[in-house]
């Protein structure tokens, strides 16, 4: 067994238990009426799956159309910036946070009574699967989640059924950063009929891929993701550089990062573009 | 004299290492092409993928390490000789570390994107503006600590000051490449940073050069100099622009990368008979293998990590400068 | 020719007035012993012929106004032996000298034959031949200031200005750097040189210019300058006046008393 598949067994299988040992409580309890979510990844999961009037706050990175796919929504919705004593003031009965971020916030909030529940980042379909069960759960919103898993399997169904080209493909990202093994681009590759290069490369993870090796790769497709943050910076000269320019003339891709950094039924178009378009490039 | 004879024999063996050390820069990559084959890329009329990387990542990559290193090594023996001050050195002197400010705040602003000469010419500007304001502290009998102190008092404020300009930029990433900007590297850089910044490197190093008969006459102190015919105010416009305009522009594209101003010269000082004319082009050239060196070794010790240059020249320069104020405690004070 | 002729030449530094209007001329074939109390302005005025200093008045060197000549033109002319003996890296004697010879020089040129002709002479004459090849820098203080001294030789100007070359050298040498002053006087050249040592000023220089703040207070023969009256009222002391091989001997002995 490959280390990524373990280490996708090993997250399912805690978020299972995870959810096993709240699910008691949660029926005793009433459904949650003042939410904030602190991590961009949950903002959306719960701006998707709340009730009216359930959904309190937002983090600040959800109304940024560069990292987030639903701005305009969140744009309804007070912002925080995963600060104790801004969210303290708020007075939630629930958290979202994300398990990578401010974890400093997280211990202190917990410490003063709240109740806070972490998420992973999705590094599959089958995470962004728990994770909207597991919100729907917790909101007690379970039909509206199980609404969204239905869209979702729908849509990786219809993926299934369209074209699997097998061409190559890798992402390549500011700073030469690439997706591997193990990550949600993979299996937004593999759910769209494509191999992903660095996968085959033995990446795992998010990792550099020097422009030197991305060459020598010669994917068939190029999935350039770029964001303009208006002021530019040196992580981006690598998409730029005149090596990878000559490269990427004919079969560069610009993908929709917001849709990519977070694991959500929106998720899938990405999936849809990309096969998509390996069917037009041939060649 | 010995060093007499040994000169140009030593200016032989630096110059072949130099092109030893360049060529073998060119086979380092993580792509792992064949020595032949990548040499044959270089010149052949063909575009597939290894000409590619030979051409536009390896070629930019190892005439930058050789460009920026001799620039690093002549503007440290300039500084030494002009300042009589073994401690002088672009990085400790603030040099580096202000032409960082003047790249970042010209690439950070966008106004390197809409005008590319800004990005050499503001880290000139703040380079020179280094080196005024450490002379100006020290003046011209200044003794070696004031200058260090001075050194140190500019390093941390434009450090700070990059530091604040990348904070402030609306790029997530920008915030992240302090880095870059404090240690250095030549990772990815382009034919386009070659065009950019060389002309400058070598309008400085024509600068600093041709100050060689000058810096022998300072070695008797700047008023007996001035009586040997040494027009001081000359010297001084040449060695502060020089130094400005080549490591201006070499931080400009690299970042700041420390202790080759100081190491190299110190090892050359003496093979060539102490004289700081016959200093220039031998720490030219042994600035060019240091650079070229760290470059291949960081590519050799972590090539997925991007090793940063400045960490290298730092694991062996911060300990030689350590040995160096050791040594020369007594006459710093 | 007159070498150097000074004229209504005002120094301040730091807005302290340290020269006022001093004026005297230096003829070829004298050597001539500037003197006076710390502090009288030795130094300034040596520092401001050379264009070392902001002055006001005028200076002319070799029959030419130093104004109007560049750095190059004025060390052709005059040589300057500075006070502090600064050799700041690990060189050999013999490059140190021959740095004497680089005003001389166009561009990258080497030294030819006559250069070295002339750097070979200049160390014999302060004998420091012997340690030619060493380094200049493990050179004991009297032998640094010899060899600095060669190094003003080989520059081989009419004039020669030295800012207390005598400080540090043993009886010997200081009498041996006096002889060659004079005969550098004898050659034709002129030289001036601050000097502390009443008695070496008075037996070697041809004339002494006495400065107390800022002023010339005396400028003549050794004999007419150094007067038991001068020493009381300039230098505060009380010396003993006599004379060997028709020369004259100054020795200070005490403290004058301030009545007296």
């Amino acid at each position: 067994m490959s280390k990524p598949k373990i280490l996708k067994r090993g997250l399912f299988a805690t978020a299972v238990l995870g959810m096993a040992a709240a699910l008691p409580a949660l029926a005793a309890e009433p459904a949650p009426r003042r939410v904030v979510s602190m991590n961009v990844c949950t903002d959306q999961l719960a701006m998707l799956i709340a009730g009216a009037g359930q959904l309190h706050s937002v983090s600040a990175l959800a109304d940024d159309p560069r990292a987030s796919a639903m701005s305009d929504e969140a744009r309804a919705f007070a912002v925080n910036h995963a600060l104790a004593e801004e969210i303290f003031l708020m007075e939630p009965d629930l958290i979202l946070a994300g398990t990578f971020s401010a974890r400093a916030t997280v211990g202190l909030l917990r410490r003063l009574g709240f109740r806070v529940e972490e998420f992973a980042p999705a590094r599959s379909f089958a995470d962004v699967r728990d994770n909207i069960l597991r919100i729907g759960a917790l909101l007690h919103r379970q039909e509206r989640a199980a609404e969204l898993v239905a869209q979702l399997d729908d849509g990786l169904e219809r993926l299934r059924a369209g074209a699997q080209s097998g061409r190559t493909i890798a992402l390549y990202e500011p700073n030469s950063y690439t997706a591997g093994g193990g990550t949600l681009a993979n299996d937004i590759f593999t759910a769209a009929g494509l191999v992903n290069i660095a996968e085959r490369l033995g990446v795992t993870g998010s990792t550099r891929l020097p422009l030197e090796q991305l060459i020598m790769a010669r994917p068939d497709l190029i999935g350039r993701s770029s964001s303009d943050y208006e002021a530019p910076a040196l992580a981006q000269e690598n998409l730029v550089h005149p090596a990878f320019r000559a490269l990427s003339q004919q079969d560069a891709i610009d993908l929709p990062v917001a849709k990519m950094i977070c694991g959500a039924p929106f998720t899938l178009d990405v999936a849809f573009m990309l096969q998509d378009a390996a069917k037009q490039e041939r060649p | 004299m010995s060093a007499d004879r040994h000169y140009p024999l030593l200016l032989a063996l630096l110059a072949a290492a130099t092109v030893a050390l360049f060529l073998l820069s060119l086979t380092v990559g993580p792509a792992g092409i064949a020595f032949l084959e990548s040499m044959k890329a270089l010149v052949s009329d063909k575009a597939d993928g290894v000409a590619l990387i030979m051409r536009e990542i390896r070629l930019p990559r190892a005439i930058l390490g050789g460009m920026i290193g001799a620039t690093l090594g002549l503007s440290g023996a300039v500084l030494q000789g002009y300042l009589r001050n073994p401690l002088a050195e672009p990085g400790l002197l603030g040099i580096s570390a202000s032409a960082s400010l003047g790249a970042v705040l010209a690439i950070y602003t966008g106004l390197s994107a809409a005008f590319a000469l800004a990005l050499p010419l503001a880290a000139l500007t703040g380079a020179v503006a280094a080196v005024l304001v450490v002379q100006a502290l020290a003046g011209q009998r200044g003794g070696a600590l004031i200058v260090i102190l001075a050194g140190i008092a500019v390093t941390s404020f434009a450090g700070a000051m990059t530091s604040l300009a990348l904070n402030l930029s609306p790029n997530p990433f920008a915030a992240l490449e302090i880095m870059f900007w404090m240690l250095g590297s030549l990772t990815d850089r382009s034919m386009v940073h070659v065009w950019l910044s060389a002309p400058f490197m070598l309008v400085g190093w024509l600068m600093l050069a041709s100050l060689g008969r000058a810096l022998d006459a300072l070695t008797l102190g700047s008023e007996t100099a001035a009586s040997m015919g040494i027009e001081l105010r000359k010297v001084q416009f040449l060695a502060v622009f020089g130094t400005a305009a080549s490591v201006g522009a070499a931080t400009a594209v690299a970042g700041a990368i420390g202790f080759v101003g100081l190491v190299v010269p110190h090892i050359l000082r003496p093979l060539v008979g102490a004289r700081p004319s016959r200093l220039l082009p031998a720490s030219a050239l042994g600035g060019a293998c240091v650079v070229l060196t760290a470059d291949i070794l960081v590519r050799i010790i972590a090539p997925e990590r991007d090793l940063k240059l400045g960490v290298l020249t730092a694991i062996v320069g911060a300990p030689f400068f350590l040995w160096l104020v050791f040594r020369t405690r007594r006459s710093l004070l | 020719m007159t070498l150097l002729s000074v004229e209504n030449l005002s120094v301040e530094l730091g807005h302290r007035p340290v020269l006022h209007r001093l004026g005297f001329a230096v003829q070829p074939g004298e050597f001539i012993g500037l003197i006076g109390p710390n502090g009288a302005g030795k130094s300034t005025l040596l520092r401001s012929v050379l264009n070392l200093l902001p002055a006001q008045g005028q200076v002319r060197l070799c029959g030419t106004d130093a104004a109007a000549m560049n750095a190059r033109q004025r060390a052709a002319c005059v040589a300057y032996l500075a006070q502090e003996r600064e050799i700041a890296w690990a060189v050999p004697v013999e490059m140190v000298v021959a740095l004497g010879r680089s005003p001389h020089r166009p561009g990258f040129a080497a030294l030819t034959d006559k250069d070295r002709a002339i750097v070979d002479a200049a160390m014999r004459r302060m004998d420091v031949e012997a340690f030619r090849h060493r380094i200049a820098t493990e050179l004991s203080g009297g032998e640094k200031a010899r060899v600095l001294a060669a190094r003003a030789l080989a520059q081989d100007t009419p004039l020669l200005l030295a800012d207390e070359p005598t400080a540090g050298l043993d009886p010997a040498h200081q009498i041996a750097l006096m002889r060659l002053f004079d005969s550098l006087a004898a050659d034709g050249r002129s030289v001036v040189a601050s000097l502390h040592d009443l008695g070496l000023a008075a037996r070697w220089c041809s004339r002494l210019i006495l400065l107390d703040r800022g002023r010339i207070v005396a400028d003549g023969p050794p004999a007419s300058v150094l007067t038991p009256q001068s020493l009381r009222a300039i230098y505060g002391v009380e010396a003993w006046f006599g004379e060997a091989d028709g020369a004259p001997i100054v020795h200070p002995l005490d403290l004058a008393t301030p009545e007296s």
